[in-house]
């Protein structure tokens, strides 16, 4: 996949900055894209900032960039789900909370850890041109911009899983009826 | 035989089988839901016409958006009134237990899980909240999921995950008098940090987990996940069991003696292998505060709040946006810190033992003039209790509000919110940014007699001098 990316910096990143919780009033998940970063992307006033998430070049951007343990906090599926329906495909940080990470793979957007020089490169390269292509290369690990090569690491089963287009692990899991059954009946609770 | 963890013997008791991925298909015999996080998830079920596969697995209650000062419905606000009858609907249509408003049994989830007994040893527990780690208080394997997961959890019981790594994490020797259970765990939290525990499972050990009340256990497991570990967890004895005798759902008769034989089994092997060791000496410990947004971000409170200058890089940065968002100066101590709100309450502190230590040193005292202090117990059985024992007077008394159960402003998506900038003393587990309704809101995090001794002062203050008995 590939596309332009944002950056937004920022160690611990966690998941009420990415969707505040007065924004999980709801009973499905749409029209949650609208509300990313919210509290961050207004002021006191409700007027936009000068957040790179509002800036017109990077309006079209669909990869994210971001520090360490980014989504760390609460379990929502709110924030992947916010970042998703705000035209976001993928996200690039220094690592990634647990839940946050399991959230983001069950939806297909993947997430994938690179150091931090070469994130202070990537982020300089796109921050000096919005509009350059950021790809990112699941077979191979890396991600690609311009004549720049970065390796990247994400958990094996993830990128098996978002290669094979089977992020979602419903229908596998459906399928083991009868396993799930058995050990069922041999717990001592019910 | 090989030597075992628990976390070990518990995944492999709850093994499904391998999936492609690699992952593990684990069966999660005990499944927690709220208000919040699960009505996408029946709505992706009914989308796709699949049943909730044992809905006797389930159990529901509603916390995150009730009211604390309102019982009749409709709501004021309707949004929380659509969530909660979208979850009463849900329960009713699929036939899972539902502990609504008028049960007598409401509450925050992971108050009413253990309060039920429902939470018991060497089970596997998840619920769409991260802080499900507290159940891991009685030797389970207790963890927070998303929504897509909990429509997997509805659907088939299972997850697809993969299974972690083990710290156990070591406290020795005797708290001194004034540190409790929520200074221990931001002790861990400040030294391991907030990403510490990526990838692993904490199991906490040593003498003072020994010695904790399973009340106090369940306030350090809650907080795993803020140092980055998913699971959290005590190994099972003899005050576990006391604890579950005679819950409503605990076994009972001949099953509780089966019960007591096979959690007997649980416990960590003596001798058996860790992925890492950490040990910590209790008496090192004091009263501890939070100065940043996230919980890491902790002091001692007699200690000064740090200065970015003797800092570099990241931590640099981290802590001068820190200092910047809470508007606190550097280098200065953190005691006597004006606040604007003191709240007792949440899945960590908000039980009944929480309640009682505060209430029963509250007589000669008076919440400070100008500070909104309120208080709302973790379920309306705590509430109740409390009630029977006269603790609400003694809050009432001393310029406390007494509230009804429920989060409330732990994350603030009821009515209970901070006000613009308004600094707030709280015994919840997260301090991030805006985490108390209002964008530009502060939080402190401490122990709940802490929050007390900042509401009394009108500042932050050592508890040990506000009630010296």
């Amino acid at each position: 996949m590939s596309g332009q990316a944002v950056y937004v910096p920022g160690d611990d990143i966690d998941t009420d900055r990415i969707i505040p919780a007065r924004f999980m009033k709801c009973v499905t998940f749409d029209g949650l894209g609208e509300y990313l970063f919210y509290d961050v992307r207004h002021d006191s006033n409700d007027n936009l900032t000068g957040h790179a998430l509002n800036k017109p070049e990077f309006s079209k951007a669909s990869i994210m960039i971001s520090g360490m343990n980014f989504g760390c906090g609460s379990s929502r599926e709110h924030a992947p789900q916010s970042l998703f329906r705000a035209g976001f495909r993928a996200i690039i940080a220094g690592n990634f909370a647990e839940i946050f990470f399991g959230n983001s793979i069950n939806l297909g957007m993947p997430c994938v850890s690179l150091n931090q020089s070469d994130r202070n490169t990537l982020v300089s390269l796109t921050v000096e041109d919005p509009s350059i292509s950021v790809e990112i290369d699941l077979i191979n690990s890396t991600i690609k911009v311009g004549d720049k090569d970065f390796l990247f690491d994400i958990r094996e089963g993830a990128r098996d899983s978002l290669l094979n287009g089977k992020w979602d692990p419903i229908d596998e899991l459906l399928s083991k009826s009868e396993d799930i059954e058995k050990v069922s009946t041999s717990l001592i609770y019910k | 035989m090989s030597k075992k963890n628990l976390f070990q013997k518990v995944w492999e008791s709850h093994q499904v089988g391998q999936l492609e991925n690699g992952q593990t298909q684990l069966f999660v015999g005990r499944h927690l839901i709220h208000e919040v996080t699960s009505p996408q998830a029946f709505g992706m079920l009914k989308e796709r016409g699949l049943p909730v596969r044992y809905p006797e697995r389930t159990f529901a209650t509603v916390d995150h958006i009730v009211p604390t000062d309102e019982v009749n419905e409709p709501y004021s606000d309707p949004l929380a009134d659509a969530m909660i009858k979208e979850l009463r609907k849900n329960c009713e249509e699929t036939g899972v237990t539902f502990f609504d408003v008028g049960s007598g049994k409401q509450g925050i989830v992971h108050v009413v899980g253990p309060e039920q007994g429902l939470t018991q040893p060497g089970m596997t527990i998840a619920c769409g909240d991260s802080h499900t780690s507290t159940h891991g208080a009685f030797g389970a394997i207790a963890f927070g999921v998303g929504t897509s997961q909990v429509r997997d959890l509805l659907a088939t019981q299972t997850l697809a995950l993969s299974p972690l790594k083990v710290r156990r994490i070591e406290v020795n020797g005797d708290l001194s008098p004034g540190v409790y259970a929520k200074d221990v765990i931001l002790h861990i939290i400040r030294k391991l940090g907030v990403n510490g525990g990526t990838g692993y499972a904490y199991e906490y050990a040593g003498d003072v987990f020994d010695s904790f009340s399973m009340e106090e256990r369940m306030t350090s497991c809650n907080m795993s996940i803020e140092g980055g570990a998913r699971v959290g967890y005590v190994n099972p004895d003899q005050k576990t069991y006391e604890y579950l005798k005679g819950k409503p759902y605990s076994p009972a008769g001949i099953e509780w003696e089966k019960a007591i034989n096979v959690w007997s089994e649980l416990a960590s092997d003596e001798d058996c292998e860790y992925d890492d060791v950490v040990k910590f000496d209790a008496s090192e410990i004091s009263p501890t505060v939070t100065w940043g947004i996230n919980p890491s971000q902790a002091i001692f409170i007699n200690e000064n709040i740090p200065n970015p200058v003797n800092l570099s890089g990241t931590e640099e940065t981290s802590v001068t946006e820190a200092l910047e968002y809470m508007q606190l100066e550097a280098g200065s101590p953190i005691k006597g810190t004006p606040i604007d709100v003191a709240f007792i309450g949440s899945c960590t502190n908000g039980r009944i033992s929480d309640l009682e230590e505060v209430a029963t040193r509250l007589n000669g005292h008076k919440v400070k003039e100008g500070i909104k202090a309120i208080v709302v117990p973790g379920s309306q059985i705590v509430s109740k209790i409390a009630e029977e024992k006269g603790l609400d007077k003694a809050f009432i008394n001393a310029g406390f509000e007494w509230r009804n159960a429920g989060c409330s402003m732990c994350l603030a998506m009821n009515p209970d919110k901070l006000v613009g900038d308004q600094l707030c003393a709280s015994s919840s587990n997260r301090n991030f940014k805006g985490r108390q309704g209002s964008p530009t809101g502060r939080t402190m995090l401490m122990s709940p007699l802490m929050v007390a001794a900042a509401a009394i002062s009108g500042k932050i203050a050592d508890s040990r001098e506000i009630f010296p008995n």
